[in-house]
Parts: structure tokens; sequence; C-alpha cells
């Protein structure tokens, strides 16, 4: 397809068009869940265990409740399979026996009132017989006790490329390091919700603030032990989501579902923010041990990388999560030689789940921590260790996919540096750092981010997407992708627009419905745009030739002629449809037991420098500036792709420097927004975003992923310039006060340790 | 018990019939159906619930029903009718000013709040007036270019 250039509407794939669905979220009409009401719905509420790990004994209903009003719902009550299903159906939709989390649902109870609720869920008394539990991954690992399967392992990978053994003996330096991430909340604003009605001719219709409406029919379909056609979920407008509402929903509309068929009414949940934030997923925690060796002019002659991450009680997503921090371990550098080993471990605590860029963030804080450190042993600057191990087109990737795109990491690094007026700033900053108790510094990070599934995902997915013309010409785009502020609406339907010629006003998306659109995949992964965008384009195609070859429509036709040839179809054959199905590109590699061959359809890259101020006598970390430089492809709308960068930035800055899940035996103690801190308008600068577009034949007219590539590099960008102002290396995010008070004692410590012994006794 | 309440909702008189502890918020929400103003934490952090009360924003999240008697509360479809509204709703929509847009109406009635009282307002003042309330999605930038666009486009009317 391309560039589809001299078209009269050329102009709408690459402008801003506005956000569809705009005027009505800036207006206050857009309708969520929560403002959605049925006839005789009732309040759902669930009860949740206690204790991080143990046995059921006894459920008693306390006094002062009058429990007859209650629709009460146990594990018992579920007529299909009592498993969410995704993965590993190893995760019950209600507990019926033991429990494996503090947060673990055990019981659902609906009224009338919600006001009713809170009191009658802490008036259930539960009696446990408590199990010894496991709250980091080292105790996991140690297995001091098995939680979850044999060894507590949910998946492991490991990736062997040349001869990792041999280079050790060859290297002029082994540089070690350990690094490690936080779990951090998605903390969209609309927390997680759903209204279930069942009805015995129908079945069961989910409404709700979800990401992948397919996942939830197919956990409803088998929970419920219904027929694929008596099950049917409707995304509603849907206040964010970034990862956490892509398997959590399945959880909370089994709930609602089972509620809803045992009262015989509607029933709506809709979580506080203190049970979202305690019960649903967040990013999963990380440490990433490095060792490397280095020829004495910089280069990596290979390495060996454990990774681990924590998946919580339940396997949920973690295997994909996992294989993503796998393949982004080496971060945009070229290893001869290298091993990665990988694996999730089970904990005692809620299962961790999604969120932008779904372990990529913690494999390249990594690796990007970890080049500082060479570049230290070596003696060069962070740009120039850089500089001499990017990946240069025809090298190959961990995996040994080769970079077959014309893509100059260093240039991209160089105009970096200049927006960020770099190499004067670290002079100058040099020279004023030692007078005041405010250092500055300069970091940076290069990274790239794989954009669609995993190596042979999109094949096994095999989406299928619509463009319908209707009745009076215009022309609807059928697909479950769905709209949470990333812009899916408005690109798809440029996309579509473009395609057949029409205005963009013409183009309209259908509501994301189980029962009427088809399944065009998850919306995860940077793929919407790319994958579910080319499908779009080419049923869009479909159809224009539906209306030539019934000799309706000529093929370059205006936009008049094309609604003409629209109504006269529809008016004669009742329906216009024409369906698209992902077909894999010819010569696709990939290799799922060797974790060897082609990982991604395409990678986007990119150089973000930071500028921060670290106050020695508050120990804060402001960030001063901050550009962010990247290519992504074709930008198919410039005032999206921009929003796209500045909200991921302002998560990733977030994850570095503010946002702390506090831990007490496995449950979340901090779970609400005055002491969970997200950056707030005067917490961030003025971000700089620049585009660089190489384009991406993969892609729909050359786009490639964007959602989730701004995540990854301002935790280690930040964190390198932290080190830059104050000398002292620093290895885990978040990255708070505290932590750098503790830093800055020990390195002072050390100093007066160092000072005090006679030169030559070490 | 509950008792009667009256005050003047987006012009109009209103009176129901509440708890007098009862959240303001559920009020608008769940008796008198305005469902724009929305709730993102229940604590008075994120802003999601602003509306004007008296002229004043307000999280009303955290205002007892009982408090409102006798004033004007003013809520983002009220907000509407206010003459900067049409500028602003302009700029949001240009400069990217909404993403997913649960944040969005307690940020417009925030602004028109700010651009009340300053009608000309520095970048600061528009930080400064618009850090009550909490973005997810945006990193706050284009909200306050919006904010600012629409500054300008008033003033030149």
């Amino acid at each position: 397809m391309g560039g589809v250039s001299g078209s009269q509407t050329e102009h709408i794939v690459g402008s801003s068009a506005p956000r569809k669905e705009g005027r009505d979220k800036v207006s206050g009409c857009a309708r969520y869940i929560d403002d959605l009401s049925f006839p005789h719905m009732l309040y759902g509420a669930t009860v949740r265990s206690q204790i991080p790990r143990g046995k059921i004994k006894k459920i008693d209903f306390g006094p002062g409740v009058a429990w007859n009003e209650f629709v009460i719902v146990s594990a018992k009550d579920i007529p299909g399979r009592n498993w969410v299903a995704l993965i590993e159906n190893d995760q019950p939709c209600l507990a019926a026996d033991v429990v494996n989390h503090p947060e673990e649902a055990i019981l659902l109870l609906a009224h009338p009132r919600r006001h009713a609720l809170p009191k009658a869920v802490a008036a259930v008394e539960i009696e446990y017989e408590a199990l010894p539990a496991v709250f980091t991954m080292d105790s996991s690992e140690r297995q001091e006790q098995i939680i979850w399967g044999t060894d507590n392992v949910f998946k492991s990978y490991r990736i062997e490329k040349g001869d990792v053994d041999s280079v050790w003996a060859k290297a002029d330096y082994i540089v070690e390091g350990e690094y490690s991430t936080g779990a951090q909340e998605q903390l969209y604003i609309e927390t997680n919700g759903v209204i279930a009605a069942f009805d015995a001719e129908k079945g069961i219709t989910v409404w709700g603030s979800l990401q992948c409406p397919y996942y939830v029919h197919k956990a409803l379909v088998e929970l419920c032990g219904l027929p694929e056609d008596k099950v049917r979920v409707v995304q509603t407008e849907t206040g964010g989501a970034f990862g956490g509402k892509e398997d959590y929903p399945s959880m909370i509309a089994a709930h609602a579902s089972l509620l809803a068929m045992k009262a015989g009414r509607p029933v709506k949940i809709i979580y506080d923010r203190a049970e979202d934030m305690a019960a649903t997923t967040k990013r999963h925690p990380s440490r990433t041990r490095h060792r490397t060796a280095l020829s004495k002019d910089g280069k990596i002659l290979g390495g060996e990388i454990d990774l681990v991450i924590d998946g919580g009680a339940y396997m949920t997503l973690s295997p994909v999560v996992l294989s993503r921090a796998t393949i982004h371990a080496g971060g945009p550098y070229y290893w001869p030689n290298v091993r990665v080993r990988a694996k999730a471990v089970a904990t005692n605590t809620p299962p961790h789940g999604a969120f932008r860029g779904f372990g990529a963030p913690q494999a390249l804080f990594a690796i990007e921590r970890h080049m500082e450190r060479l570049a230290r042993a070596v003696g060069l600057s962070p740009a120039e260790i850089r500089r001499r191990n990017f990946l240069q087109p025809g090298q190959t990737t961990i995996t040994e996919q080769v970079i077959n795109e014309p893509i100059d990491l260093g240039k991209l690094l160089d105009r970096a540096l200049g927006l960020a007026d770099y190499e004067q700033k670290k002079r100058r900053f040099a020279k004023e750092n030692p007078l005041g108790s405010e250092k500055k510094g300069m970091g940076i990070a290069a990274f790239l981010h794989g954009a669609g599934f995993t190596g042979s995902g999109e094949r096994h997915l095999a989406s299928v997407v619509g463009v319908e013309g209707s009745a009076d010409g215009g022309v609807k785009v059928l697909v479950s992708s769905t709209e949470f502020g990333q812009g899916t609406n408005t690109v798809l339907c440029q996309i579509a627009a473009e395609a057949l010629g029409l205005p963009y006003e013409d183009v309209t998306m259908a509501r994301p419905d189980t029962g009427e659109v088809p399944n065009s995949g998850p919306t995860v992964a940077s793929r919407t745009a790319m994958v579910v965008g080319k499908l779009v384009a080419s049923a869009a195609l479909g159809l224009k030739q539906t209306l030539v070859a019934a000799g309706l429509l000529k093929g370059n036709g205006t936009a008049a002629e094309f609604r003409a040839a629209c109504r006269a179809y529809v008016a004669a054959h009742q329906r216009l449809r024409s369906l698209a199905r992902y077909e894999s590109p010819e010569g696709i590699y990939w290799d799922d037991q060797k974790y060897r061959g082609e990982a991604y359809a395409a990678f986007t890259w990119a150089i973000y420098v930071a500028e921060v101020t670290v106050n020695l006598t508050s120990y804060s970390t402001r960030v001063d500036d901050f550009v962010a430089l990247q290519e992504v492809g074709r930008v198919m709308n410039p005032v999206l792709a921009r929003g796209q960068i500045l909200g991921g930035v302002a998560q990733g800055i977030g994850f570095a420097l503010y946002e702390k899940v506090e831990w007490r035996e496995g449950r979340m103690a901090n779970s609400q927004m005055t002491n969970y801190t997200i950056p707030t308008s005067a917490d961030l600068p003025a971000v700089r975003v620049f585009f660089e577009e190489l384009g991406n034949r993969y892609g729909a007219f050359g786009a490639k992923g964007i959602g989730e590539l701004p995540m990854d590099g301002p935790a280690p960008a930040v964190v390198n310039a932290v080190e830059d102002a104050l000398g002292i290396p620093f290895d885990s995010v978040p990255l708070l006060p505290e932590s750098i008070f503790e830093g800055v004692e020990r390195a002072a410590a050390w100093r007066a340790t160092t000072a005090r012994t006679p030169a030559g006794v070490r | 018990m509950k008792t009667e309440i009256s005050f003047v909702v987006n012009g109009e008189r209103r009176s129901v019939r509440a708890y007098p502890m009862e959240r303001l918020l559920d009020v608008l929400r769940q008796q008198l159906s305005l469902t724009g103003t929305k709730e993102g934490c229940g604590e008075g952090e994120c802003g999601a619930c602003s509306v004007l009360i008296d002229g004043e924003l307000a999280t009303s999240c955290l205002v007892p029903v009982a408090q409102a008697e006798g004033t004007s509360v003013v809520t983002i479809e009220g907000v509407a009718a206010n003459l900067r509204f049409g500028a602003l709703r302009e700029a949001f929509l240009n400069c990217g000013g909404a993403q997913c847009g649960i944040c969005t109406p307690g940020m417009m009635v925030a602004a028109v709040a700010l651009l009340a009282r300053k009608p000309n307002p520095t970048a600061d003042d528009i930080r400064e007036g618009l850090s009550g309330n909490l973005c997810r999605c945006t990193g706050y930038l284009q909200i306050l270019e919006a904010v600012a666009e629409a500054a300008r486009r008033t003033a030149a009317r």
C-alpha cells in the first residue's frame, strides 16, 4: 500500500484529524460505565481474603445485617468452570478452599442500595488455617515454600546466541551489575467497573470499562457454561487502561455475571479507588543481573543476563510479559554472544499484569543503567559507549533477527544530544555543581520497542476486521479494538478514510460489541495502528472493489460517487460488508522453543535525554528538561502521537521518581491517591517531543507501534542523570528521596574510610 | 434521616431529599442525573469531581450535600453555557487536551474557574491552576497548551 500519493485525500493519514469522540469527552457527555443505570439494577461487592495464604475453614454471616436482602454468591454457584480463562487456567474466579493472596475474592454480595454493601462485606467473618506465604522473588526462587506448581516458576525462557562461555577469557573488562524495578499501579482515573445482565433467552451481556472484549467473552463462556452466542461483551467509554484493563476485566465481569445470573436482575460492580489499587494488577517487579565482557575499546564481546519478574499468585499474563522482557534485555545493542535466562516466579501477592511496556521497561532499565557501568569501566562517555555498540542495519538482535531497515542510531543520538544541548550543559554542570546544594546532571537512554505480538503471536491471533457501508452512504469500521484514550477510533477512521478517498467525517466506528464486531484481537502490544490498521485499510479496499465489481463505482470515484454507490448497493443487497483477516508476511521465522528468529514485525527506536536537579537539602529530584526523540514509522496523527509520547514520559517519570507500592504481607498498604503519588502538572517539565519517520512495510501507511515505547526510556534516562549529578550510582526504581539520602550517606562514609586508608595499602 | 436540601444547579433551582452527609457528587450524579461529574478517588485528590460552588472550585466528593444548601452549583453540564467554554472546548480538541476523557470534565471546570479569575494567565498560573486535577494520559502539557490557547482566543475577541 505505502503512500497512496496523488490521492485527493492524501492528507488524512498524517494529519491531526480531531479525536473522533473528543467532543463528547470535553463536554461531559461521554458515558462511562458508572454513568449507566438499568431498571431494577443491583450493586455488587466483593468479599476478599484477609490473609496472604491459607485454607478457608468456615464462613459466618455476622450480626447487624439483614442478610435476606442480599444476593450471595460463592464458588458453589458457578455454573461452568471456576477459573478466569486466560493462558493457564490456574486462577479461580472465587476461592473455594484455599486463598493464595490477600485480595483474593471469596464471596460476592449484591443489594439494591450501594451504601448497604460496605457494612455487609465487613460483617462476613471468615476463619482460615493460615499457611506460610512467600513475598519476595528471592524467597520464591529459594523455594522455601512451594506455592505454585512444583517449583514456583510460571515460565522460563532461555536465549543462546553465539558462544558466551568463550568470551570471558578474551575480555579486557568484565563488568557486573544488578538492577531492580518496583511494582507500578496503572492508576487510570476511571476505576474498573462493569454491569452484567442475564436473560434466559439471550444469555449474559456485560458492559464495561475494558480493553479486550473477546478476552472477557472467552472467560465468561467457560465460567457460565454458555454457548458462545449466549455471551455478549460491550465496551463502554473507558477512562484509561494502560494494560490495567487487559486481563482484570474478565474477573470483575465474571463476578457481576454470577450475581446477575443468581439475582435475575442486572448487577453493577464499580470498584472504589482503594479496592482497585489493592486488588487489581500492577507492573511486575523485576530484578536483572548483568555480567558483560568488553574489549578495551568498549565493544561488547558478550554477556549473561539473568532476569526475574514477580508474577504474584497466579500466572495470568506473566509468560507474555516475561517474553517481552527477555527479548528486550539486550537493548538496542549488538551482542555477538549472549545468554539470557529469564523466569517469572510466584509470590503471595495479587497477580501482576499488563502495564504499558509489558516487561520492556524493566529489562531496558537494567541494560541502560548497565551501559553507564560499562562506560565507567572502560573510561568512555555514556554517549560513546552506546555509539560503539549500537545495532547497525544487517546485524542481528539477541534473537538473531536481522535489522533490515536503515536505522542509524548514532545519528539519532547526535540529534537528541544536540536538541538537549547535552555537551554544553555537561560542562556547565561540572563547573557549577561543586558550588551549591543543588546538583544538576544529564542522562541518556537509548532503546527499542518491538511493535505487535511477539514471534508467532499475530499468526495465532489471526485477527479479523470489517468495514461496512451503510444505507446513508457512510462507512463504519468494525473492530474489537478499543479506544481508551490512545486514539484507536481516530487513527482507524483516518486509515479507512484515506484508503477509500473519503472525508474523515464520513467514517465512524462501531461500538466494540462482540455481538456486532469481529475479533480484531486484543488492544495491547502497540499493535492497533500497525496490524489492525493494515487490516482496516485492506478491508476498506475490499469494500471499494465490491462496489466496482457491482458496476456501481469507477476505480477513482469521488466521495459523492462512493456514497451513491454505497446507497445503491445496500438498497439492492441489504448489507455491504468487507472483512479482512491477518495473514503472516512471508519469510517470517520464529522458533518458540529456542526463542530465536523474527521476534517482531517492526521495532521502534528512541533516544531520550533527561536533565535533572537533585536538591541535597530535601533529597528530591526535579526533571528540568526532557528530550524525547523517536522513530515510530509513519506518524499517523501528529497531535495524538505527541500526546502518546507526553503521557508515556509522564508515567515513566512517575515510575522513576514517585510511584512506590508499599507492600505489607503481600498487600498494597498505600492504596490511595494521597499516599501513592503520581506526577501532577506541577511536577513535570515541558517535555520536548521529536519524531523521525522511516516507515514500515508491515504497517498501515507505514505505521509502527507507538503506545508503549515512551514508557521504556524515562526511568533509565532520569536515573542516569541523577548519577551524573551526584557521581553515585542508583540501580533501583522508584528512586525516592530516602534512597538518594542513603546513597549520599553511604558514599560519604566510603570516602571517609578510603581517605583514612594510607596510600598503597589498598 | 433524609432532609430536603435546596440549591441552584446550573442556574436552575433544585430540591432533593438526601441524607445531610451524602456526598454532593452522588446527589448530582444519581439524583440529578448529572453524570458529567466523575469520581476518580473519593478523597479530594484527583479533581475529577470538580464543580463550582458559588463560583469557587470544589471537589464534590468531599462536600456533604447539606453544605450545598442555598448555594449555586455549576457542573460541567452548566459550564457548557459559560461564554469561555466554546473557546476552551475547541482548544482542547485542537491541542489534544483530552485522551481517555475521564478527567476532562473536571479539567474543564477548573480551567473555567481559572480563566474567570485570570483571563490572561501566565504559563505558571495555568500549571498551578490545574495542579489539583490529575490526568494519567496526557502528561498535562497538551492540556496546559489548550488552556493557554483558549485564553488567547478569548482575549483576541
